[in-house]
C-alpha cells in the first residue's frame, strides 16, 4: 500500500483581502490553508483533525479542486490538479468524491433518491441505459445497508443516519480511488455512528477506497485511522501513524487534544490539560509559532521564529521548537 | 441532599390533532438535586429536547400539548404557572442553552448587548462594569478577540461560535438551574473542555443545578452526578454516573455503552445495536426496545416493564434484568 495517491505540496489557501465597494478598507484575509504539504497512500485512511476553522474542510475541498487554491501543487495519482485542462480535470473528478457532515442538507430534498445516487453516472457514463442505471442504484443501495425498495422515495422520509448512508452510495457510485469525507459522523448519535464507522470500514477493505477522514471526535479517528494530521490555524502540526500519534504525541496541542477528549468513564477523565491564554483570530495570526498564545511549554523563540515540520520518530513529523524535550503526556 | 430543585413527575406530551394525537413523551419523571448534575441521555427523536422544552412550557402548542404530569420547580407546578410568569422565570432562575443557537439569538441585536441585557435582569452593574462583565464572560467562553466582537451580530459567527454566545449568556445570570441540550456539540475538543470547566465551576461557586443533554457520554460522564437514560419518549434507566456507566441494567443502555469507540480500545469493529428507533407513538403496547433487544422474551412485547430498583439510587425498566437479579 505504498503507492502514493494524494500529494500536496506547499498548498494555500487565502479567503478575502480584496478591497470593498466603496471602501478604502480591505476584508480582512484569512488564511485558512497556510502551506500544507503531505502525502496519502491508496488505500489508507487519513484521519484530520484540529479545531473548529482550523481548515479541515477547506482542504478536503482543494484536494478535490471544488476550490481553486492561492498556491501550491495538488498531485492526484501522478496528475497535478493546478495545472491541467478543465477536460482533464472532468476525467480526475471521477476519481475522487465526497461524503459531507450535514446529512440533513446534503441530499437535494426534491429529487428521489435513485436520482440522488444516479446523478455521478449520468454525467459520467452518460450512455449507461436508465434500467442499468436503476440496476447499478438498486446495488449500491445493498451494499450500504438500504433495501432498494426505497429508491423511488425522497430524502425527507429518512433518518440521518439513513441519508448519510445514501450519500455514501452516492460517493462510492464511480469507484473513487479517494473519497474526502468530511465530518461523515458527527451528526449522528452514538449507535448510528457505529453503523456508519463500521459500514466504510467495510466498503474500504472490499473495495481499496482511501478516506480524507475530517473528524473531531478522537475516539472515532483512532477507531478507523491509519494515520493522522494535526492542523492548527491553517498549518499542520503534526502527521504520524496514529500508534504513533496516540501513544506519544509530540506537540503540545496534539497532546492538548488528546487529553481534553471526554472519556464515557465517570473516573476516567482526571488528567485534562486544560488551554489557558487567548484563541487567536484566523485573520491575526501571530507571529512565529501560531500555537504559542495558548502554549504551555511557549519560550521566546517561539514567537521569533515558526517551526517547521521536522521527523521526531519514524514515519512522525511535528512543528515544534521543544518536540523531542517535551515529556510525553496524554 | 435535601428536597429536589425539579421534580418532573408522569409528563406525558403529545403532537398532533387532538382527535389523534402521537404520544412523544410518556410518563416521563425524574429528578434534579441542588447543586446537582444530571445528564439525559438517548437517540436522536427519543424526546430530550422536548422534555426540556416542557420544563420551560416552550414547547410549540399546536401541535404540541402538555397531556399530563407536573414539573415541580423550587416547590411550585410549573405547568399551573400562569403563562406571564414565565419569562422570568426563564430570564432569572432558569436559563437554557438550545441546541439551535441561531433560533434562540436576537438576529437584530449585537451580541454585546444581548448579553448585556442578559446581566441586567440579574445585576445592578453600571453600563461600564457591565461591559467589563460582558467581555469577563466571552472569555470565558473561549471567544478569540472579544472586544473587537462585541458589535457583530449573530450572523457573522460561526456554529460554533454562536454556541458560545449563547453559553455566555446563560452564564450571565446565575441561574438555580441551567438546561443546557447538546451545548458543546459544535465545538472542538480543547474549546469543550474550556466549556465543561466553567459548568462545573458555576455548579460549585453558586449551586447551580446542571440538566445536560448530550449524545456525548464522555461529556456526561465528565460533568454529571446522575443519569437519566430515554428512549423512544420514556425514561428507561435512571442512576448515579457510576452505576450507569458500569453497571448498566437496561439493555439498551448497555448497547449504547458498547456502541461508544474509546480511546485507549483496539477493537476491530464498533458494536452497533441492531435495527433503528421506531418512530416517534408508534409502539402502543409493551417494551419500545423489544424489537432490537437481545434479551427479550414474550411478555416484554406484552407489558411495558415498570422501573425496578437495581440499588438506592439506580433503577431500568427491564423484565429480564430485574429477574436476573432476583435470583
Ligand atoms: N468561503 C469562505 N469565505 C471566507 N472565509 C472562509 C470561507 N470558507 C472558510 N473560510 C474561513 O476559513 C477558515 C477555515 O475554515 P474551514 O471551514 O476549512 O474550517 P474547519 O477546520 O473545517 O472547521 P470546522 O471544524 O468548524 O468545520 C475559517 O476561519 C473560515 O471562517
Ligand atoms: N413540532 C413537532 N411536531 C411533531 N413532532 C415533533 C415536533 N417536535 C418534535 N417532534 C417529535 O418528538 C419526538 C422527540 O423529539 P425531540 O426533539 O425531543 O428528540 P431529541 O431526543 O431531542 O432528539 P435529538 O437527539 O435528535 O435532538 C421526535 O420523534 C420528534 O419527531
Ligand atoms: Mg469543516
Ligand atoms: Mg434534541
Amino acid at each position: 500500500m505504498n503507492d502514493v495517491l494524494v500529494k500536496a505540496e506547499g498548498v494555500t489557501k487565502f479567503f478575502g483581502g480584496e478591497g470593498r465597494l466603496f471602501s478604502k478598507e480591505k476584508t480582512p484575509q484569512v488564511r485558512a490553508v497556510d502551506g500544507v504539504s503531505f502525502e496519502m497512500f491508496a488505500g489508507e485512511t487519513l484521519a484530520v483533525v484540529g479545531e473548529s476553522g482550523c481548515g479541515k474542510s477547506t482542504l478536503g475541498r482543494l484536494l478535490l479542486r471544488l476550490l481553486e487554491p492561492t498556491g501550491g501543487r495538488i498531485e492526484i495519482d501522478g496528475t497535478d490538479l493546478t495545472q491541467i485542462s478543465k477536460e482533464a480535470l472532468r476525467n480526475s473528478r471521477r476519481k475522487m468524491q465526497m461524503v459531507f457532515q450535514d446529512p440533513y442538507g446534503s441530499l437535494s430534498p426534491r429529487r428521489t433518491i435513485a436520482e440522488i445516487i444516479a446523478e455521478p453516472l449520468e454525467v459520467f457514463e452518460p450512455s449507461m441505459s436508465s434500467r442499468a442505471r436503476r440496476e447499478r442504484v438498486a446495488d449500491l443501495l445493498e451494499q450500504v445497508g438500504l433495501s432498494p425498495d426505497i429508491m423511488d422515495r425522497r430524502p425527507r422520509q429518512f433518518s440521518g443516519g439513513q441519508r448519510q448512508r445514501i450519500g455514501i452510495a452516492r460517493a462510492i457510485a464511480l469507484n473513487p480511488a479517494l473519497i474526502v469525507a468530511d465530518e461523515p459522523v458527527s451528526a449522528l448519535d452514538v449507535s448510528v455512528q457505529a453503523q456508519i464507522v463500521n459500514l466504510l470500514q467495510d466498503l474500504q477493505q472490499d473495495k481499496g477506497f482511501s478516506y480524507f477522514f475530517v473528524a473531531h471526535d478522537l475516539a472515532v479517528v483512532r477507531h478507523i485511522a491509519d494515520r493522522v494530521m494535526v492542523m492548527y490555524l491553517g498549518r499542520v502540526v503534526e502527521i504520524g501513524p496514529k500508534s504513533k500519534i496516540y501513544a506519544a504525541p509530540q506537540h503540545p496541542y496534539t497532546q492538548a487534544l488528546l487529553s481534553a477528549a471526554p472519556e464515557p468513564d465517570p473516573e476516567g477523565n482526571t488528567k485534562r490539560i486544560i488551554l489557558q491564554g487567548d484563541v487567536p483570530s484566523p485573520t491575526k495570526v501571530p507571529s512565529g509559532c501560531s500555537f504559542r498564545t495558548r502554549c504551555p511549554l511557549a519560550q521566546p523563540i517561539c514567537s521569533s521564529e515558526r517551526p517547521e515540520l521536522r521527523q521526531v520518530a519514524e514515519g512522525q513529523l511535528a512543528a515544534c521548537h521543544f518536540a523531542e524535550t517535551n515529556p510525553i503526556r496524554q | 441532599m435535601s428536597r429536589a430543585l425539579l421534580k418532573v413527575e408522569n409528563l406525558s406530551v403529545d403532537f398532533g390533532p387532538v382527535s389523534n394525537p402521537i404520544r412523544v413523551l410518556n410518563d416521563v419523571s425524574f429528578s434534579v438535586g441542588r447543586g446537582q448534575a444530571v445528564g439525559l441521555v438517548g437517540e436522536s427523536g427519543s424526546g430530550k429536547s422536548i422534555t426540556s422544552l416542557s420544563i420551560l412550557r416552550l414547547v410549540p402548542e399546536p401541535p404540541g400539548h402538555i397531556a399530563a404530569g407536573r414539573v415541580e420547580f423550587d416547590g411550585c407546578d410549573l405547568l399551573k404557572l400562569p403563562r406571564n410568569k414565565m419569562p422570568e422565570i426563564r430570564g432569572r432562575d432558569i436559563a437554557m442553552i438550545f441546541q439551535e443557537p441561531m433560533s434562540s439569538l436576537n438576529p437584530v441585536m449585537a451580541i454585546g448587548d444581548q448579553i448585556g441585557e442578559a446581566i441586567k435582569l440579574h445585576r445592578a452593574l453600571d453600563s461600564s462594569r457591565r461591559r467589563e462583565r460582558v467581555i469577563e464572560l466571552l472569555k470565558l467562553v473561549g471567544m478569540p478577540d472579544p472586544v473587537s466582537r462585541l458589535g457583530s451580530y449573530p450572523h457573522q459567527f460561526s456554529g460554533g461560535m454562536r454556541q458560545r454566545v449563547m453559553i455566555a449568556m446563560a452564564l450571565a445570570c446565575d441561574p438555580k438551574l441551567l438546561i443546557a441540550d447538546e451545548p458543546t456539540t459544535a465545538l472542538d475538543v480543547t474549546i469543550q473542555a474550556q466549556v465543561l470547566e466553567l459548568m462545573k465551576k458555576i455548579r460549585s461557586e453558586v449551586n447551580s443545578s446542571i440538566l445536560l443533554i448530550s449524545h456525548d457520554l464522555g461529556v456526561i460522564a465528565d460533568i454529571c452526578d446522575r443519569v437519566v437514560v430515554m428512549y423512544a419518549g420514556r425514561v428507561v434507566e435512571d442512576g448515579d454516573v457510576k452505576s450507569i456507566f458500569r453497571t448498566p441494567k437496561h439493555p439498551y443502555t448497555q448497547g449504547l455503552l458498547q456502541a461508544v469507540p474509546r480511546l485507549a480500545d483496539d477493537r476491530e469493529r464498533l458494536y452497533q445495536i441492531a435495527g433503528s428507533v421506531p418512530a416517534a407513538g408508534s409502539i402502543k403496547q409493551g417494551c419500545p426496545f423489544f424489537a432490537r433487544c437481545s434479551l427479550r422474551q414474550n411478555r416484554c412485547q406484552e407489558q411495558m416493564p415498570p422501573m425496578f430498583q437495581f440499588g438506592s439510587e439506580h433503577s431500568a425498566a427491564c423484565w429480564v434484568t430485574a429477574e436476573e437479579e432476583v435470583s
